[in-house]
């Protein structure tokens, strides 16, 4: 590995193994992140998706495995390494006397120290507010923010210190579909604008397609799965189910995607005009993720 | 060793949060005890203490300040924990030197508002107060019983506020600090207790604080009520020190236990937990 290589990875995890008391919740978890992309860790409740993120982050320790987060293990990281994270968590409702843009200023006042002649830190605070559209709430007291504004300031405090990796656990959990939507566009164009690498832990496989460049699925403590959205669906159920009737009688077969158009061609040649009702039906990526958990319920579901 | 971003952001931090205890709602709250403490004090300043010419008025405004100093550890106590459950201490975990940034921030915060406490006890006191002179006051005694008294009893609230798990543990804490408060001579003096209860309140800041305060705003002659008819400065600044070098040792130990504990699913625990004792 040279040294180029290694200073674009971001997120690097081999073999890291939870264990609570007698249980395993990771077995044997692996997968790196390279600067710029957006990972999306995608499982159902109880998948291990939590504890994997706060052992990134440094809040929780691991019973094994190597874990490089920017180059260093988060059980260590000193202050300078915690300052190039950004944390975007669920189900903070702190500082609710406070207002918008004082806390903003207040906690971006902890990673001045941290500027380069390069990189400016803290972040401006109205490009901040204008970018999470907050900019009118900026001196409302936070605890009278809604859900979603709420939602919005956390993912404008987790930007604060220009992070080099940002962290959103759950970030939707609890959001109407249209405030869904727009805090989906508002994290990719953050995370388009300002290069920064995330990873994101969610239940909802809409919203890792939507996110995420690659997802990774996690189902009870172990990674089935990790690729782009389009390469998971071909790669785990890659098959197509086609349909049709003839002679009033009705067939299925089912083919290998690569081998879809081949045969429906193979099909019109042998028995031309007789051929009708075609339907062909491409595995979707949700077909392909429900394949992957639904062996696996959630059994005594861990946060 | 000095941390410079931790020093300036914590005194941003306290300057924020007094503003917000002193204006609006809050401020009535706020001022609510040292109010009532006051319209005690006058009903209670013509009824003599048996073997002095002391007013009892006079002889419980002092013993006052100490306890509200004392009360700043209840203060402590109760904002950490609040502040663990809405994961203001995780907020401040996720940041560079946030979590002494926030600690000086609170100590900041509950010095500023226990002083702001005794001003309006000294200042109310010499309004209802005949006997009662500002002019009096040993300063230089008042400010090392003072500083010693808030090391002492913040410290210990910050080790307390660590330990305890939710913040109803911190709202219950109050009822032992309440009895400690009543072998400790504020409203009495001491002598007037049997021995071990003597010994009891003797083993607390508390006791200390209010000696401490009185020697320092009483006159001279007004030892005679107290154990050993002397102020006992002495001692005074030996338990008081004794609790602040104990406090400073110990509290930075279990509040980094406290802080590695922190977690976000340790925060949504106790969110729902909040949820369900509110719905």
């Amino acid at each position: 590995m040279t040294t180029n290589d290694s200073d674009d990875v971001v997120l690097d995890i081999e073999g890291l193994r939870m264990r609570y008391g007698t249980r395993d919740v990771l077995h044997d978890v692996s997968f790196r992140a390279r600067r710029g992309e957006v990972l999306a860790l995608l499982g159902p409740n109880g998948a291990g998706k939590t504890t994997t993120i706060e052992i990134l982050e440094g809040f929780r320790n691991r019973s094994a495995g190597r874990v490089s987060v920017l180059g260093a293990d988060p059980a260590h990281g000193d202050e300078r390494w915690r300052a190039r994270l950004g944390i975007v968590l669920q189900s903070w409702r702190d500082h609710g006397k406070w207002r918008v843009r004082e806390l903003l200023d207040h906690l971006g006042g902890y990673y001045a120290r941290y500027a380069t002649p390069t990189v400016e830190r803290p972040m401006d605070t109205d490009e901040l507010l204008a970018a999470v559209g907050l900019t009118e709430q900026a001196r409302q007291p936070i605890r009278r923010l809604s859900g979603g504004q709420r939602r919005r300031l956390d993912v404008a405090i987790g930007l604060v210190g220009r992070p080099e990796l940002l962290f959103l656990d759950e970030p939707t959990a609890g959001f109407d579909p249209a405030a869904r939507h727009e805090f989906h566009d508002l994290v990719r164009r953050l995370a388009d604008d300002y290069r920064t690498t995330a990873l994101l832990t969610t239940h909802d496989l809409d919203e890792a397609d939507r996110l995420a460049d690659r997802i990774l699925i996690l189902n009870e403590g172990r990674i089935v799965a990790d690729g782009t959205p389009a390469d998971l669906a071909r790669q785990i159920a890659g098959r197509d189910q086609i349909r049709w009737t003839r002679d009033g009688r009705r067939f299925a077969q089912s083919t290998e995607q690569s081998g879809s158009t081949a045969f429906v061609f193979g099909l019109f040649r042998e028995h031309g005009d007789a051929i009708g009702d075609l339907e062909m039906r491409r595995t979707s990526l949700e077909d392909a993720y429900l394949a992957l958990v639904s062996q696996a319920e959630p059994t005594g579901a861990h946060p | 060793m000095i941390d410079t971003t931790a020093l300036r952001q914590g005194a941003a931090q306290g300057r924020i949060e007094l503003r917000q205890s002193f204006t609006g709602g809050e401020l009535i709250a706020n001022l609510f005890w040292p109010v009532a403490t006051l319209i005690a004090v006058f009903f209670l300043r013509d009824r003599p203490v048996p073997g002095t010419e002391l007013r009892l008025g006079a002889l419980v405004l002092p013993g006052v300040l100490g306890m509200f100093v004392a009360l700043g550890m209840l203060l402590i106590a109760q904002q950490l924990t609040a502040d663990r459950e809405d994961g203001t201490l995780l907020r401040a975990r996720a940041t560079p030197h946030g979590i002494r940034g926030y600690l000086t921030g609170k100590l900041t915060t509950v010095s500023a508002t226990v002083l702001a406490y005794l001003t309006i006890l000294l200042a109310g006191g010499a309004l209802v107060l005949s006997g009662f002179h500002l002019g009096g006051i040993r300063w230089p005694t008042l400010a090392w019983v003072l500083l010693l008294g808030l090391l002492a009893t913040q410290s210990v609230g910050a080790i307390l506020g660590a330990l305890l798990t939710s913040s109803r543990g911190a709202g219950m804490l109050s009822l032992p600090v309440l009895g400690l408060i009543a072998v400790s001579g504020i409203f009495y003096p001491i002598t007037a207790l049997p021995g071990w209860l003597q010994g009891l309140g003797q083993a607390f800041p508390i006791y200390w604080l209010g000696l401490g305060m009185r020697s320092a705003v009483l006159p001279g002659t007004a030892d005679a009520v107290e154990i050993a008819g002397s102020w006992r400065h002495l001692e005074t600044a030996a338990m008081l020190g004794g609790w602040a070098i104990l406090g400073l040792i110990v509290a930075p130990l279990v509040l980094r236990r406290m802080t590695r504990r922190e977690s976000g699913s340790r925060v949504a625990r106790s969110r729902e937990r909040t949820l369900r004792q509110v719905g």
